[in-house]
């Protein structure tokens, strides 16, 4: 019997600044995994993926990640990508450095 | 030290035009990522997990004021302040921007340095051991060996398209600090019973996958017939190595599969035919190298300030004592600057650090600085009058950490912090565990002990010759790490064995800790360092000890 399909969103590097980005249901690029689409249907998920891997200006390596619904928006099944949406464990980079500057902001 | 001829310099601002097209066409598409990906790879720039990476290799370890200067200007430029220096003798920035990378080759070409991997399946920057010129145990400086031979090997039409990469390292001391070992091929510089120089050829060495110990394949090659010895051995690799499986294809397989005897043979067979074809002018080529590798003139006189301080100041004392090695010149001693301060990421420097260490070299250190692959600084030439100024002047920098060679002194790969390939974290790892012998202040009375962490499977962070080695790996979605005990980076090179089952990221701290404890029960005396111990009682103590569970129910 065939796995049962868990629900993926569509993940790459952005190809200037290198960082994780994620694709949404607009057919955008965020940079927040909840603002990322949660794709439940396999045949979907594959066009997804090629819509992604036609962006090559933008998107690099574009691949799906195994995600799931939270409830402000898609979460990490996995530690890999829990690292991804927030930055190394040493350092306040990435995209928690972000979000830090973000709160100072107001 | 080494001057990058013109030509090597026109080469280099060459290729830097080159890669600048090359980017600046992938920006405006046209070039597809798949076009762009070797171009980018042979230039040293990655892309990781959360950013690019770019890779600048220095050459045996060996840098300029200058070139530490530069390195810092690409941190504090273009990066996020520091870089991270590693194993393999090179620094990485984790941050840089596709864009930018053009401009900091630019900056590095200026004082010759750069970030060409001679990747792919090519013979590979050759490493040297970091006291190279400098130690007391030394017979003759490697380094020009080094030189000779990425100029031999630069464009050798025979050996750039190789079953796989081919990683050579040096060393002319008798105790080895280059993990020769380790490496596909290795060059150690002995004398024979005539006194006479000559070269001990290792081969088969390599971690990875199937972690493998060098094995000497000829105890002594006359000095004049080195490159055409080398090249016999690589040549009778590149013919019989298999490359129908990438994990087979290195030379520690071809030495398995075929022995050491066979290989031998076939050695001797090529190099009657490769010999002829040497006429002289690589020895000439050697000569000149050697010339621009001639030690400073080191000065003369007492020891007096550091004598007062060494008995004065208990700080400076214990400095003295762990991060200085002997020195070749009367007077004189090597000092290692740890990079490996409690609680930070081993091997990050940041770009203030990176400058108080160019000044500091400058000032005192007849403008030498090396990178070790154990991640650390080092100034090969101090006048012992002089290191407590250093020492002043590190304090400062906060780069007075004094743990050279104790549990602290972590060799760590960048791990699933930063690396695509990693398979769990390494760095906090090695924080914790550092930071937990640090609260407890046991570490100098634990004495020499040897932790390398690896991520993944690659084993960039050395951990199969680590005292104790931890691996990390994903086991059904949660990082678990491997732990070896008994590895060996020495001159007594030896792989760890396994101590059993893997533990949970909050378990691996306690373990060793467990194992600590067991090491300082079992020692006979504070003389013995945990590598004694462990060879004399076996695996059986440190087991019972992590898994006492287990063992009850064996019993
Ligand atoms: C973060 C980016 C890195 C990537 C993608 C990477 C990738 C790899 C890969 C794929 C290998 C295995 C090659 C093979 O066995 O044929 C390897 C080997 C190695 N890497 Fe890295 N590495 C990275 C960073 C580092 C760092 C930071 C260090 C030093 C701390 C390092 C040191 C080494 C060493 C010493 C080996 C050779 C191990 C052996 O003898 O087989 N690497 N690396
Ligand atoms: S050992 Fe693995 S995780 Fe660590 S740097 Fe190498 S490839 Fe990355």
């Amino acid at each position: 019997m065939a796995r049962a399909f868990t629900p993926k969103v569509v993940t790459a590097n952005d190809l200037l600044e290198g960082d994780v980005i994620y694709l949404t249901t607009a057919g955008n690029w965020t940079r927040d995994l909840r603002d990322a689409e949660l794709i439940t249907d396999e045949a979907e998920a594959q066009l997804r993926l090629l819509d992604a891997q036609s962006q090559p200006q933008i998107a690099v390596g574009a691949y799906l990640a195994d995600a799931k619904a939270g409830e402000q928006g898609p979460e990490p099944t996995h530690f890999r990508e829990d690292f991804r949406r927030t930055g190394p464990s040493n350092y306040a980079h990435g995209k928690q450095e972000a979000k830090l500057e973000a709160t100072a902001d107001v | 030290m080494y001057k990058y001829n013109d030509f090597d310099s026109a080469f280099l601002a060459e290729r830097n035009r080159q890669f600048r097209t090359q980017v600046e066409r992938r920006i405006d598409g046209a070039l597809t990522e798949d076009e762009f990906k070797p171009l980018r790879l042979m230039n040293g720039l990655y892309l990781q997990l959360h950013a690019y990476m770019l890779r600048v290799a220095i050459p045996y370890g060996t840098l300029n004021p200058d070139q530490m200067r530069a390195l810092a200007l690409l941190a504090a430029k273009w990066d996020k302040g520091y870089g991270h220096f590693t194993t393999r003798q090179n620094i990485q920035y984790n941050w840089p921007k596709l864009k930018d990378v053009p401009d900091m080759l630019d900056a590095l070409a200026e004082v010759n340095l750069h970030a060409i991997q001679t990747s792919g399946n090519t013979i590979r920057n050759v490493t040297a051991d970091h006291f190279a010129g400098a130690a007391a145990d030394e017979i003759e400086d490697p380094r020009p060996i080094a030189e000779l031979i990425r100029q031999w090997s630069t464009d050798h039409p025979e050996f750039q398209f190789m079953g796989r990469k081919f990683k050579i390292a040096v060393s002319g001391a008798s105790n080895d600090r280059a993990v020769l070992k380790a490496h596909d091929l290795a060059v150690k510089i002995v004398k024979n019973d005539d006194g006479e120089i000559g070269y001990q050829v290792l081969v088969g060495g390599g971690l990875g996958r199937t972690p493998m110990i060098g094995k000497v394949l000829n105890e002594f090659v006359a000095a004049d017939d080195l490159l055409p010895y080398i090249e016999s051995v690589i040549s009778v690799w590149n013919q019989l190595g298999r490359r129908d499986n990438k994990y087979k294809a290195r030379i520690k397989i071809t030495v398995h599969e075929l022995g050491l005897e066979k290989i031998r043979e076939l050695t001797e067979e090529r190099f009657a035919q490769v010999r002829t074809t040497f006429g002289g002018a690589d020895q000439a080529l050697f000569q000149d190298i050697k010339r621009h590798f001639a030690a400073p003139e080191f000065r003369t006189g007492g020891t007096e300030a550091f004598d007062a301080a060494y008995d004065s100041d208990p700080v400076f004392r214990a400095w003295a004592d762990t991060n200085l090695a002997a020195h070749k010149a009367p007077g004189h001693a090597i000092a290692t600057i740890s990079i490996k301060k409690h609680g930070a990421t081993p091997g990050d420097a940041t770009a203030d650090q990176m400058r108080a260490m160019a000044d500091i070299a400058e000032e005192f250190a007849y403008g030498e600085l090396r990178i070790s692959h154990e991640q650390n600084v080092i100034l090969p030439h101090v006048h012992k009058n002089d290191l407590p100024a250093i020492h002043a002047r590190l304090k400062a920098a906060d780069l007075a950490t004094a743990n050279i060679g104790l549990i602290s002194d972590i060799i760590a790969c960048p791990g699933m912090d930063y690396c695509a390939l990693a398979t769990a974290r390494s760095i906090p790892v090695a924080q914790e565990i550092a930071t937990r012998f640090e609260d407890l202040k046991m570490e100098h009375d634990i004495g020499h002990l040897q932790i390398k962490i690896s991520g993944c499977i690659n084993a960039c962070g050395h951990h199969h010759v680590g005292h104790i080695g931890i691996l990390g790996l994903d086991r059904a979605g949660v990082e678990n790490y491997q732990i070896t005990l008994g590895g060996d980076a020495t001159e007594t090179a030896a792989i760890g064995t396994r101590t059993g089952p893997g533990f949970a990221y909050d378990e691996i701290v306690p373990a060793v800790e467990r194992i600590v404890e067991t090491y300082l029960e079992q020692r006979e005396s504070a003389e013995e360092e945990f590598l004694q111990t462990y060879r004399r009682v076996g695996m059986e103590p440190f087991k019972a000890a992590l898994y006492p569970a287990a063992e009850k129910k064996v019993a």
